[in-house]
């Protein structure tokens, strides 16, 4: 089937209507579901093969993660999809406003090789709560995932309305020149610019993950040793080849020395003394990548690891001290298991350091300081502070927490409510009645003085909210007040029945 | 808080040249445009719009500049659009109040960051969302709705906190210049700055990279604008023009929805966004659906509509000359038809006898001229809108709440309204924006806010309970995975519980 028809198909299964209802909504995401549970050895697999991701990386990172996407869509879908009642004023005070949350249509989902699974499927399952049609295009980068998936979604969804395309860069420049209703893509910068020309033409809205060096700021006043494991997990998973991952650390020079010391400890921990016997240490994806990282180390004097290996595509954890904030390293995301360190001194030095740079992904600070961590969530303008590693991308907790972009690390952000939020289209309605029409007489021509002050009066009156909360509010607090009206006149009238007779009775 | 700044010497001289009412205004040379962005990024990154006394000032001071030059600015759009007082302060300043209004009455709670749903693993932990400014917007107006287009995201803007600049259309000379010299008096003029920019130069003064723009206009122009913002990675919002279609069923009370529907359309002199372009009436009621829409277009406007002082002109000889030919090109007119060039004045015009494949259906409309079809019955109807582009906004007359809740559910745009026109987008509660080819992303009360702002993640943890959180790390086992999968699938209600990371 080619690619054309593919997408026609699905248009064409978008507009018989089957998507509306909750019920086909809901049964596709318990096949969703269902396909995950059933398969999980197969797609460990296929990691592995890609990646060499071990299974307990992917299950954590992506399996788990998709899951529970999953699962809250199918507890909160009726709750999401239902209209949002809003304000009303004087003049709309009998009408119904509401906005109602609609699909957009097709949209195409552009996957990522780092993460195959989980940056592919949380947007299907939004896409397919918020009742759009499809085209998954996943990275040909990690081949045995793609066609693994492939394989499988046909088996588990709709076939018409979920297509899986695969290819290259020619088959998805081919694929950008049609007409979707949304595009989601995650990748590179240069990729996502591409991205978002081609769906201009079109006028299509856009979504774009593109990462950016993530920076990683540990204050001298800190848990070093927490926060160097931490900071170590979030690096070294997955190789370094996570958007998210903290790509350098800004310390003072009086910690350097302990930070590197903290890192060694705990790679010994994670790891063995030897990485590349481990089985829970990943690699490089391709040799391009490879090559592409091993560069960046040019030059520079690891403090810690820099073997490689490039049979296996094999690069030891790295660490680079007192690293110039010019050089090449410092230029481009890493996107591999090199963690440069970049002296500053202080707090201040840190916070230009970060904002003469592009607007990143995520920003991670380590401090015990309340003060430092205030001040880290009012300056940086990027998508995440956290004072931990890894919030989103794994299951840890925050699914309704938006994965936010802004600047040039993409646009537009999903997770949890705001991935369904993100795929439909919040559309106005307002009910109205023919009735009434004295009202509107003020509004029409031919106008004088006392009509243009009724209409004023109509328009700028203040807005109501008349959602049930403030109906039960409203009602609850007329029964107290009652009640404790007639109480006290019940007391009254008690009172005075039972005071003395006014001529004192033996 | 005490008043912006005063423009600068040369900067005061060169507006007050400039902007004498009654003269054309002079576009700024391209240079300019460099200079006051890196003037509004560099107060940006001193963070002086951020704070918020300083955004419910600047909101307050436009809402002055309202109210004390009510006057100018229906002098104003007199002389562009010949437009009467009425329409100026209802459809023009009332709703840029009403959104400065609703946006200092709420300021404060949508400046608050919000507190997301936590579970086990962050019981102990902060987890917030929080609104920041993006930066530098860059709002362009249109010439439909000159003061309404360019204020209302600029009243969004400011109160997420951005500085700004505006660009309001060159096409309302007066308007703009009007914009121009009043804006820096009342708002700081380090913030925000008024340009004056030819629709040509738009895409170019785009690429000189802001981090939001808003764009109003025609399809066209917002797919240059949308591309040229792709080049350097900005989000763009664009609501553009459409054709609106308008359904009238054989049950509804004919003159009321004649007379509201003649008000929406001919209001403005029909150059809208938001009018109903074109109406599908059910063929049993088109005849007094035609004579009814005569009989209002007599009361509002009287027998020579050119003589009423409610009636308006087009703005400009292009719009004029490209309506007339659509005009004279399609169906059968039934009323109207009169143009005088020299006034720009096209009499209200309905049109009968329509085909899909007439030029005025094929073409955004900006004029007075309403062509009416003849439709059967509820799903041709429905067809025929499909059939075209997602437009801005549908509208419906019915009695029957079966049709409405059927049409809207069977078709879609970016807003919608029954047995009313043009109302849902003045409701400020109510995002006001396009789907599909009618545009991306909404604005108007919260929505502009939200627009304008970047929402930020926040997670703040602290190094307890790191025996929980060592679970994730490698060495990898088995026992530790069997627990962190045990944990999250302990559901209730479908949620796990436990997430041990």
């Amino acid at each position: 089937l080619s690619r054309g028809q593919a997408i026609q198909r699905a248009r064409e299964a978008f507009g018989s209507g089957r998507t509306r209802p909750l019920e086909f909504r809901l049964q596709q995401l318990q096949a969703l579901q269902k396909m995950m549970s059933e398969r999980e050895v197969e797609i460990i697999t296929a990691l592995k093969q890609d990646i060499n991701r071990s299974q307990y990386d992917t299950s954590l990172l992506e399996l788990i993660g998709i899951n529970n996407e999953i699962n809250l869509a199918l507890g909160k879908l009726r709750e999401w999809a239902a209209p949002r009642l809003v304000e009303k004023n004087l003049l709309t005070m009998s009408d119904e406003a509401y906005i109602q949350p609609e699909p957009l249509g097709v949209v195409l989902i552009i996957g990522a090789w780092n993460y195959p699974w989980a940056v592919t499927l949380v947007p299907l399952v939004g896409a397919i709560a918020a009742g759009n049609g499809a085209v998954v295009k996943p990275s040909e980068i990690s081949g045995y995932s793609s066609l693994l998936l492939a394989t499988l979604l046909p088996l588990y969804l709709d076939k018409d309305l979920y297509p899986v395309v695969t290819g290259g860069v020619t088959e998805t420049q081919e694929l950008l020149k049609q007409r979707f209703d949304h595009i989601f893509y995650t990748g590179s910068s240069a990729v996502g610019k591409l991205v978002m020309e081609a769906a201009a033409r079109h006028i299509t809205p856009v979504t774009l993950e593109l990462g950016g060096k993530s920076p990683c700021y540990i204050d001298k006043n800190c848990d070093i040793r927490v926060a160097c494991r931490r900071i170590t997990w979030g690096k070294f998973v997955n190789c370094g080849q996570t958007c998210i991952a903290p790509d350098y650390i800004l310390c003072e020079p009086c910690v350097q020395g302990h930070v590197v010391e903290c890192i060694r400890q705990t790679l010994l921990e994670f790891y063995g003394p030897d990485p590349k016997s481990s089985p829970d240490y990943g690699r490089i994806i391709n040799q391009t990548h490879f090559n592409r990282v091993v560069g960046l180390m040019e030059g520079y004097a690891p403090v810690l690891g820099g073997q490689c290996d490039a049979s296996q595509r094999y690069i030891a954890p790295t660490i680079l001290k007192d690293v110039p904030p010019h050089s090449k390293l410092m230029q481009e995301e890493i996107f591999g298991p090199l963690l440069p360190i970049v002296t500053v001194s202080g707090l201040d030095e840190a916070i230009s350091f970060i904002n003469e740079r592009d607007k990143p992904l995520a920003l991670y600070i380590f401090s015990s300081d309340k003060q430092v961590r205030k001040l880290g969530e009012a300056y940086y303008n990027s998508g995440i502070a956290v004072h931990n590693c890894f919030l989103h991308h794994s299951i840890l907790c925050v699914r309704l927490l938006l994965l936010d972009f802004v600047g040039q690390s993409g646009m537009g952000f999903y997770h949890g409510k705001h991935t369904f939020d993100r795929l439909s289209h919040q559309r106005a309605c307002l009910l109205r009645s023919l009735g009434m029409e004295s009202i509107n007489l003020a509004r029409y021509p031919p106008q004088d003085r006392q009509r243009a002050s009724r209409a004023r009066l109509a328009l700028m009156s203040p807005l109501i909210d008349l959602s049930k909360k403030t109906y039960i509010w409203a009602i609850s607090m007329t029964v107290i007040a009652i009640g404790l009206l007639i109480t006290l006149l019940f007391n009254t009238v008690a009172c005075v029945a039972l005071s003395p007779e006014p001529n004192g009775v033996n | 808080m005490s008043n912006p700044p005063s423009p600068s010497p040369a900067n005061w001289f060169k507006s007050l040249r400039r902007t004498r009412l009654g003269e054309p205004c002079l576009k700024t040379y391209p240079l300019q445009y460099e200079e006051q962005l890196k003037r509004a990024r560099v107060s940006f990154q001193a963070r002086r719009s951020i704070k918020e006394n300083f955004r419910l000032a600047q909101l307050e001071a436009v809402l002055r500049m309202l109210e004390e030059h009510e006057c100018d600015f229906v002098d104003a759009l007199g002389r562009d659009l010949h437009k009467p007082r009425f329409e100026t302060v209802v459809s023009e300043l009332i709703p840029v109040k009403n959104e400065a209004l609703h946006a200092i009455s709420n300021l404060k709670k949508w400046m608050q960051p919000q507190q997301v749903e936590r579970n086990l693993s962050t019981t102990l932990d902060e987890c917030l969302v929080v609104n920041e400014p993006l930066g530098v917007v860059f709002i362009m107006g249109t010439w439909c709705s000159p003061v309404q287009m360019c204020l209302v995201p600029l009243v969004g803007a400011i109160a997420a906190g951005n500085c700004a600049i505006i660009s309001p259309s060159v096409c309302t000379a007066h308007t703009a210049a009007l914009l121009q010299r009043l804006i820096p008096s009342y708002l700081d003029n380090e913030c925000f700055h008024v340009i004056l920019a030819g629709t040509n130069d738009l895409a170019d003064i785009v690429e000189l990279k802001f981090d939001h723009v808003f764009f109003s206009g025609t399809r066209e122009e917002g797919s240059r604008i949308a591309q040229a913002a792709a080049q350097c990675l900005t989000p763009i919002t664009l609501v553009l023009g459409g054709k609106n279609p308008c359904y009238v069923d054989q049950h509804c009370d004919i003159t009321i929805t004649a007379q509201r529907i003649a008000w929406a359309r001919f209001h403005n002199s029909g150059q809208s966004l938001v009018a109903p372009d074109y109406i599908l009436c059910h063929s049993d009621v088109k005849t007094r659906l035609v004579q009814a829409l005569k009989c209002c277009l007599m009361r509002f406007y009287g027998s020579d509509p050119r003589e009423s002082s409610s009636f308006c002109r087009m703005v400009n000889l292009d719009i004029f000359n490209r309506t007339k030919d659509l005009l004279w090109r399609s169906g059968k007119v039934v009323l109207g038809g009169q143009v005088t060039e020299a006034e720009k004045y096209i009499a209200p015009t309905i049109l009968t006898e329509v085909d899909e494949s007439d030029p005025i259906m094929q073409q955004d409309l900006f004029g007075p001229v309403l062509p009416v079809l003849s439709v059967n019955n509820v799903d041709e109807t429905i067809a025929f809108i499909n059939k075209q582009e997602k437009p801005l906004c549908v509208y419906v007359y019915s009695n029957n709440s079966k049709v409405i809740s059927r049409v809207m559910s069977e078709t879609s745009s970016g807003s919608f309204c029954s047995n009313d026109s043009t109302l849902q987008s003045l409701i400020v509660t109510l995002p006001f924006g396009g789907v599909g080819a009618s545009g991306i992303g909404a604005y108007h009360g919260r929505y502009s806010f939200d627009t304008f702002s970047h929402r930020k993640s926040c997670l703040l943890r602290s190094t307890h309970l790191e025996c929980v959180t060592s679970l994730r790390y490698p060495p990898y086992d088995d026992r530790n995975l069997s627990l962190i999968t045990w944990g999250s699938s302990l559901s209730w209600k479908s949620q796990g519980w436990c997430h041990i990371l």
